[in-house]
């Protein structure tokens, strides 16, 4: 009788079990693995930020698609003057933010005014720099007056950084963000998760998706049991030492994509012994590519010769600048004077491809009798020690920007590498719009910073998404940083 | 303790050679590993056990054995000076308490309360907040939590033993408080602190493998029993002997360092066995 009745007890499990199933068919749980510091792009750098907000909540005047081209956004069309000095919008009507309030040209003014304002917390307000006024023409027409030709403007204005805000809400987006994308913000679980839901008036296509969870999984093997136990429909960067475990499983989709992330080992160029250029050459030819990609990304890394990423049609191939040769390392060594090497320190953030490539350079280098001392610090004090106060030897970081080369021409950068020359095609290229001459600037600059060994180039980081196979529509490649919910969608 | 004591205690016997055991093969590691520690070979890695690397490789391609040989003197070698610490502070506190008595007994008793009620990892939390992680400040950690434990072990041997007549002739005789405590209670209590920090060095152990696990212990490219472990994590359904092995190395020390502790007690002083022994902590 007993064993009857949890019988039937069990059936309506079953039932109730199926029955959410099919309830969820419009809602998603993403896994993520890190918790955003708060939800406003506008004001922050990390790149949590973007995951859960970028052209969900938020909206630019133009929006990169998956390709990394410029498309329309909430600007319907644009035109730029011959000069190249003048950008002019025709805004789409009848948008509104999520709070009800309209949007037109003097919301698009306020964002740029607040962007460039001498308090703006912006994390790349340089990127805006060129901007010298933005003028309002009539509520649906804006002008951008630039004081030098930008050609990376329209695809700046797409990035997360540019997204458009309204007066009424921009101080409060931080803990409850008010856009104009297609989801609107639910809630906020602090430690948990981010809750964002359609947003009926939406003035584009509607997402397939009705709802989608943000959930906040940091550890690698929490995140493959919640993605075994289906707890989570999907993750957009998954640890790639445990993939195997995915791949081959017809429940999942193992998606290998590209990411804008130049890993480097990052050489303050300022310091003895780095700032003598056979040094960095040595540590070049020290260097085993295959073998930190193959370690400490599993294979999925892809080399790389310079700070370019790959699959951008301007990179140059210059991996075979300073082909792994220990010999030629040891003679270089000599000849600048450290004929038994030398013993610097590696501070390494708390990433796993930056942990794994420290272990590996610190054996690699200990060949032609580098010592290195790895120093793992946390976030909040790597960024201080190494970004804010430049006291650091050697470290390891992945520089995520797109198109992100112009550092090389900030002598004040972190790694502090200082050539006039690299300034001044720096210069020229920000101001060329002809793309034939902006790529043959580019690959000049690509070469120069390759010769000079300026950093150790490494790898690109690859995105290894894993997916519920029944999900369609994520983004393979991340052009920019985020996680796009707009195309995803169930599919039986 | 004779030579005849330990043999007619089989558990001794064993759990004694098996803790020298692994200490011998970690202070080897001072010395000599099949392959060096920091050598990585990504080429090698994922092997299981083999001919040239008897317990297989890591996901470095670093030599297991090695790893677990060095590994184990790091864990030993934090556990002891652990308890170093707890038996350096512990045990004058409890002796303190017993033979001055009144005010400071209380305040000894308040403070053993106070470091009782913060367990080892909030500890360790807490210093790591404070001056980062590393050996260093697990063994800080450790070394808090023991004191308690030896300062209680310490009092309630010593209680015992000063209502002794010897004691009393001692103090007759124009002894002082600290001369007692020196002359007559600590090698009365012996025993009993020798078999205490057995059963700590296998709880500091365990606590040290518990902080590497979380990443508050020893960092790379050092290695310890727990880092290990914590390295093989992400792998587990791939690689589950790289799990494995640290772990049954930290079973297999606990265990015999557990049974030795039973061993060296039975084998002192038989009327512990019925009073029993329940001052350990973790």
């Amino acid at each position: 009788m007993i064993s009857r009745k949890s019988l039937a007890l069990a059936l309506f499990g079953l039932m109730l079990a199926s029955g959410t199933a099919l309830a969820q068919s419009n809602e998603i749980r993403i896994g993520v693995a890190l918790e955003p510091p708060a939800l406003d792009p506008t004001a922050g750098a990390a790149e949590a930020i973007d995951v859960v907000v970028y052209q969900n909540i938020f909206e630019g005047l133009v929006r990169i698609d998956q390709s990394g081209a410029v498309q329309p956004g909430l600007a319907d069309s644009w035109s730029i003057s011959e000069d190249g000095l003048t950008y002019r919008f025709v805004l789409h009507e009848g948008i509104t933010f999520h709070d009800g309030t309209s949007f037109d040209a003097e919301d698009v003014k306020f964002t740029f005014d607040r962007l460039l304002a001498e308090d703006s917390v912006n994390a790349q307000k340089a990127l805006y720099a060129p901007i010298s006024a933005v003028s309002v023409i009539d509520p649906a027409t804006v002008e951008f007056t630039l004081s030098r030709p930008d050609g990376l403007f329209l695809f700046n204005l797409g990035r997360g950084d540019a997204v458009i805000v309204a007066p009424e809400s921009a101080d409060s987006n931080g803990t409850e963000p008010i856009g104009t994308g297609p989801f609107a913000f639910v809630q906020w679980d602090r430690g948990s998760r981010v809750v964002l839901e359609q947003y009926g008036p939406y003035w584009g296509d509607l997402p397939a998706l009705t709802k989608a969870t943000y959930l906040f999984i940091s550890d690698t093997a929490t995140m493959t049991n919640a993605l075994l136990a289906g707890d989570v429909d999907g993750t957009n960067n998954f640890a790639p030492e445990a993939l195997a475990v995915f791949e081959g499983n017809p429940q999942f989709k193992v998606l290998v994509g590209s990411t804008e992330g130049e890993t480097i080992l990052s050489t303050n160029n300022r310091k003895a012994p780095f700032d003598d250029l056979r040094v960095r050459q040595a540590m070049a030819h020290a260097l085993d590519r295959q073998e930190i990609i193959d370690g400490a990304t599993y294979g999925y890394g892809v080399p790389i010769g310079t700070h370019f990423a790959p699959h951008h049609p301007y990179y140059l191939d210059l991996v075979g600048t300073y082909p792994h040769d220990l010999e030629k390392a040891k003679a270089l060594l000599a000849e600048a004077g450290y004929p038994d090497g030398f013993s610097a320190t590696l501070k390494l953030p708390p990433v796993a491809y930056a942990r794994l490539s420290g272990q590996i350079i610190a054996s690699q280098f200990a060949e032609v009798g580098i010592k290195l001392e790895l120093i793992n610090a946390e976030w909040a004090q790597w960024l201080e020690d190494v970004f804010a106060n430049k006291d650091f030897d050697l470290t390891i970081i992945s520089h995520v920007e797109p198109f992100d080369i112009g550092i090389y021409a900030n002598p004040d950068y972190y790694f502090g590498y200082d050539n006039a020359d690299v300034q001044a095609l720096n210069e020229t290229l920000n101001a060329t719009t002809d793309e034939a001459e902006r790529q043959a600037l580019a690959q000049e600059i690509q070469t120069v910073i390759a010769v000079d060994a300026v950093n150790g180039y490494l790898f690109e980081l690859a995105q290894t998404g894993v997916w519920n196979a029944k999900l369609d529509g994520m983004w393979q490649n991340a052009p920019v940083e985020g996680v796009v919910l707009r195309d995803i969608h169930w599919v039986e | 303790m004779t030579w005849g004591a330990i043999r007619q205690h089989p558990s001794l016997y064993i759990g004694l050679i098996a803790a020298a055991a692994f200490a011998l093969l970690g202070l080897i590691s001072l010395w000599w590993t099949p392959y060096p520690i920091e050598q990585i070979a990504i080429a090698r890695r994922f092997h299981g056990p083999m001919a040239e690397h008897w317990l297989g490789t890591d996901h470095l391609g670093r030599d297991m054995l090695s790893l677990v040989m060095s590994g184990t003197l790091t864990s030993f070698v934090v556990a002891a000076l652990g308890v170093l610490i707890g038996v350096g502070l512990g045990v004058p506190m409890g002796l303190a308490a017993v033979a001055w008595g009144g005010a400071l007994e209380w305040l000894v008793l308040r403070l053993s309360d106070l470091t009782f009620a913060f367990p080892a990892i909030v500890v360790a939390i807490l210093i790591a907040a404070l001056a980062g992680p590393g050996e260093t400040n697990a063994i800080i950690a450790i070394g808090v939590f023991n004191i308690p434990v030896f300062a209680r072990v310490a009092r309630g041997g010593a209680l015992a033993v000063a209502t002794q007549d010897f004691v009393a002739a001692a103090r007759l005789a124009g002894l002082g408080n600290w001369a007692i405590a020196v002359r007559h209670l600590l090698p009365n209590i012996m025993s009993l602190l020798i078999v205490q920090g057995t059963i700590q060095l296998s709880l500091g152990i365990l606590a040290e493998a518990g902080l590497s696990y979380i990443g508050l212990g020893t960092q790379p490219p050092a290695t310890s029993l727990g880092l290990m472990l914590r390295d093989a994590q992400s792998l587990f359904l791939i690689h589950p002997w790289l799990s494995v092995v640290p772990g049954l190395t930290i079973v297999f020390v606990v265990i015999a360092l557990n049974i030795a502790g039973d061993g060296l007690r039975d084998a002192m002083d038989p009327r512990l066995r019925r009073e029993g022994l329940a001052h350990g902590a973790g």
